[in-house]
């Protein structure tokens, strides 16, 4: 992979403008778009009696390759306009802006406030908390997988594995096992006891999968992680007795604020504070438990950076031989790495359970395993700022699509822009990786530095973290 | 003992589909060195090629053989130029610029190429499984156990013959490809070393569109036989088959065209005893354990070449 001749040098020569060799480039480009397009989007097979018959819809088919083919002219007119000695290093990378130095805390201040923010739009209020504490959830399980793709270097596909580990933790031990061996006394503390419980057993999860596979190199590991998480799911569906299957678990406890619950009784939240009882008191507070368990995790991640064994991660994701030949034991450190972002997952999964009051299996299949790494590699891999912007942009997104009614518009009927939500994602991949590998915050600090602290620019990075 | 020959032929004829599928990961694992993770999606897009055409041409099982034949053949050759198409330009758009980049970069994009490919279609096709009646049918009874016994009969099915005798056939000929003709040349020099390839006047991207284009047709096939075999297709098959093709691949070695056979063969004969004799529902763990399995203790594979770290 790394000896591929560039084609750039062809393409450097082609790149003045010539009408012919455009013409052709752009029939082929026609063309091929046709054969890609035509069948799967001009006939749709819809069901008819006792087998499938089609419906041609040709008119959409020619507005699509009508766009590949005038996004293809308006690349060549670009690229002609451009330089032909455009190289790479014709501009220095330079280190970038650090927008972590102010973004953080006002993002840091805007989180603290959102719920009083929320409170100015009553008819809005308990949607905007929702969504914050959706992305939230998204933000913290970004900077959990963060610190095993991100900082590691370990491609895990399987992330959403360890979220339902924790998930499935907290639904167990609350609604059968804690009241069976403390009886129900224990349900007002049932989420702080088993939160670290939950995240123990995930991290034990994360060792028991990673010791045997951490050997692996970079790719395969992805596989089998994934696989790891389909087997997850798979045995949460079918182990019925334990897990309830398919049918999931219901009537999980919600949190209570200290041993008073969020209902109007004597002893509620309400009543402790003497004001009226309302339901998005209990929303808002999830909201800050999420909101501290994010912030634990990367105050965490950030003081693990900067100790050795943060140092190795990252050393171990720029080269795992020169560690070898430096002594670090590389299997230790990439399980620690594992071990820890999946106890985070875990955390992440008890609170989704309470947050929910209901889980099962499907909530936890490869999509969101998919959409937390795409997060991760939107935000740039390493980047803790990265990430918020990210899960703002990713879950953000999803309900703008929700909501864009001119969308609807334009396209045919019985079109929902919502179902476009994946396709967007996946599309959003490749093209981070295409054009901006190191995501949309380009700014890496140094974990550890001489004397002056100076940002670390592109060029000297081998993977395009920083 | 009927039962158990039962489940050896439905075994085989499961393993060459996971092995057809599996040529097109460990040939472009091979050259390029990467997953292409998006592979079992293109299994799927050339499924789906195949249903159109079949609707389209209009197939029965009602009609004449010879004209079945033909269509058939037809509806194949047009599934194969289709995810062809779609291979060539997955390559061309979303790996081919990422060459040199760091490492994670092809397999993240081939990631999100697969999400693309299996949204586009849910979104283009309807998110419903695709039924259809069935086109061959019929077989051959090998061996039956009398009533008194419990009646079992044992059937070799003309899809599974079908199905059996087309991977032979490919597999011959793509094996020749490889062996006998220049194409096959250039693809095994790619594979040993790139740039002194590209020295000796060897097209490099050429090369690997064409392993992308020939990977693509194999997956066709095997989607057309996956639909066939089963009546039913819908836009999340190629994620299992995918996982479990690229396990076949790993198990025979990947990078050996005999060895994804083989291993796709393994592959099937396991899952489908794991269903007779265990569980079907955990045949999916079955399958997906082998893959961690074969990884950590066999690396390189049955008839892989053990790999050397180059620093």
């Amino acid at each position: 992979m790394a000896g591929a001749p560039k084609s750039n040098q062809i393409s450097a020569v082609a790149k003045t403008l010539d009408p012919a060799a455009m013409a052709k480039d752009l029939l082929f480009t026609a063309i091929l778009s046709l054969v890609i397009l035509g069948p799967i989007v001009g006939l749709k097979t819809v069901p008819a009696t006792g087998s499938l018959a089609l419906e041609q819809r040709w008119g959409t088919v020619l507005v699509l390759v009508g766009i590949v083919v005038v996004g293809r002219l308006i690349f060549h007119l670009i690229a002609a306009r451009r330089p032909a000695s455009r190289a790479k290093a014709a501009k220095p990378a330079g280190p970038g802006v650090d927008v972590g130095k102010y973004l953080a805390p006002i993002l840091l201040i805007i989180a603290l406030a959102l719920p009083f923010i929320a409170s100015l739009a009553p008819s809005q209020e308990r949607r905007l908390v929702d969504l914050a504490i959706l992305m939230m959830t998204y933000v913290m399980l970004g900077w959990g997988l963060n610190v095993v793709v991100g900082l590691a270097g370990l491609l895990d596909l399987g992330y959403v594995a360890f979220y339902a580990v924790g998930a499935y933790s907290y639904a167990l031990l609350s609604t059968r096992y804690l009241p069976q061996w403390f009886g129900d006394g224990i349900l007002p503390w049932a989420f702080f006891v088993t939160l670290p419980i939950a995240g123990m057993l995930a991290a034990l999860w994360g060792l028991i999968l990673g010791f045997p596979v951490l050997r692996l190199r970079g790719d395969y590991l992805a596989i089998v992680t994934l696989a790891f998480g389909e087997i997850i799911r798979i045995i949460l569906t079918n182990w019925i007795n334990f897990t309830g299957g398919p049918a999931g678990i219901d009537a999980i406890p919600r949190p209570w604020f200290f041993g008073h619950p969020f209902d109007d009784s004597a002893n509620g939240f309400a009543a402790l504070f003497g004001i009226e009882s309302k339901p998005i008191q209990r929303i808002i507070y999830l909201y800050y438990i999420i909101l501290a368990l994010a912030l634990v995790t990367n105050f965490v991640t950030m003081k693990l950076r900067r100790l050795p064994i943060g140092r190795a991660w990252e050393a171990l994701r720029e080269d795992e031989i020169a560690c070898r030949s430096l002594g670090i034991n590389t299997t230790n450190t990439k399980l620690t790495a594992f071990a820890i972002g999946a106890m985070f997952a875990g955390f992440a999964g008890s609170f989704f359970a309470t947050r929910q009051g209901f889980i099962s299996p499907e909530s936890f299949n490869f999509m969101e395993s998919a959409t937390i790494l795409a997060i991760v590699v939107l935000g740039g891999l390493g980047s803790q700022i990265g990430v918020v912007a990210a899960a703002i942009v990713i879950v953000g997104f999803f309900e703008v699509f929700r909501e864009m009614n001119f969308l609807k518009e334009i396209l045919p009927e019985g079109t929902d822009p919502v179902q476009f939500r994946m396709l967007a994602v996946g599309g959003a991949m490749v093209m981070i990786m295409r054009w901006r590998p190191r995501g949309l915050i380009t700014r890496r600090d140094p974990t550890v530095y001489l004397k002056e602290k100076k940002a670390v620019p592109t060029e000297l990075v081998a993977q395009g973290h920083g | 003992m009927e039962y158990f020959l039962q489940q050896l032929i439905n075994g085989v004829t499961l393993g060459s589909i996971y092995g057809l599928i599996a040529i097109g990961y460990t040939m472009v694992y091979g050259i390029i060195g990467m997953i292409n993770f998006a592979h079992g999606d293109v299994f799927m897009v050339g499924g789906f090629a195949a249903v159109i055409a079949i609707i389209a041409i209009g197939v029965t099982g009602n009609g004449a053989i010879a004209f079945t034949i033909l269509a058939l053949l037809l509806v194949v050759i047009i599934a194969m130029i289709i995810a062809s198409a779609y291979n060539w330009t997955i390559e061309r758009v979303a790996y081919r610029p990422l060459r040199g980049s760091f490492r994670l970069a092809p397999l993240i994009s081939a990631i999100g190429m697969s999400i693309v490919l299996q949204e586009f279609v849910r979104v283009a096709q309807g998110g419903r499984p695709k039924p259809l009646q069935p086109i061959v049918e019929g077989g051959v009874v090998l061996m039956r156990r009398a009533v008194s016994e419990g009646e079992f009969v044992v059937q070799l099915s003309y899809m599974q013959m079908l199905i059996v005798i087309t991977t032979l056939v490919l597999m011959v000929i793509f094996t020749a490809l490889i062996t006998r003709t220049s194409l096959g040349r250039a693809q095994r020099s790619c594979e040993q070393d790139m740039k002194m390839a590209a020295l000796l006047g060897i097209d490099v991207d050429r090369t690997i569109s064409i392993t992308f284009v020939m990977g693509a047709a194999l997956a066709a096939v095997a989607g057309l036989m996956f639909f066939l075999y089963y009546g039913v297709t819908d836009f999340f098959v190629g994620f299992n088959a995918g996982v479990k093709a690229f396990t076949a691949a790993v198990l025979g070695g990947i990078g050996s065209l005999p060895g994804a056979m083989l291993g796709g063969i393994i592959l099937g004969l396991i899952e489908v005893f794991w269903s007779a004799y265990f569980s079907v529902e955990y045949k999916d763990v079955a399958a997906f354990a082998m893959l961690a399995v074969v990884l950590i203790f066999l690396p390189q594979g049955i008839l892989g070449k053990p790999e050397v770290e180059k620093v």
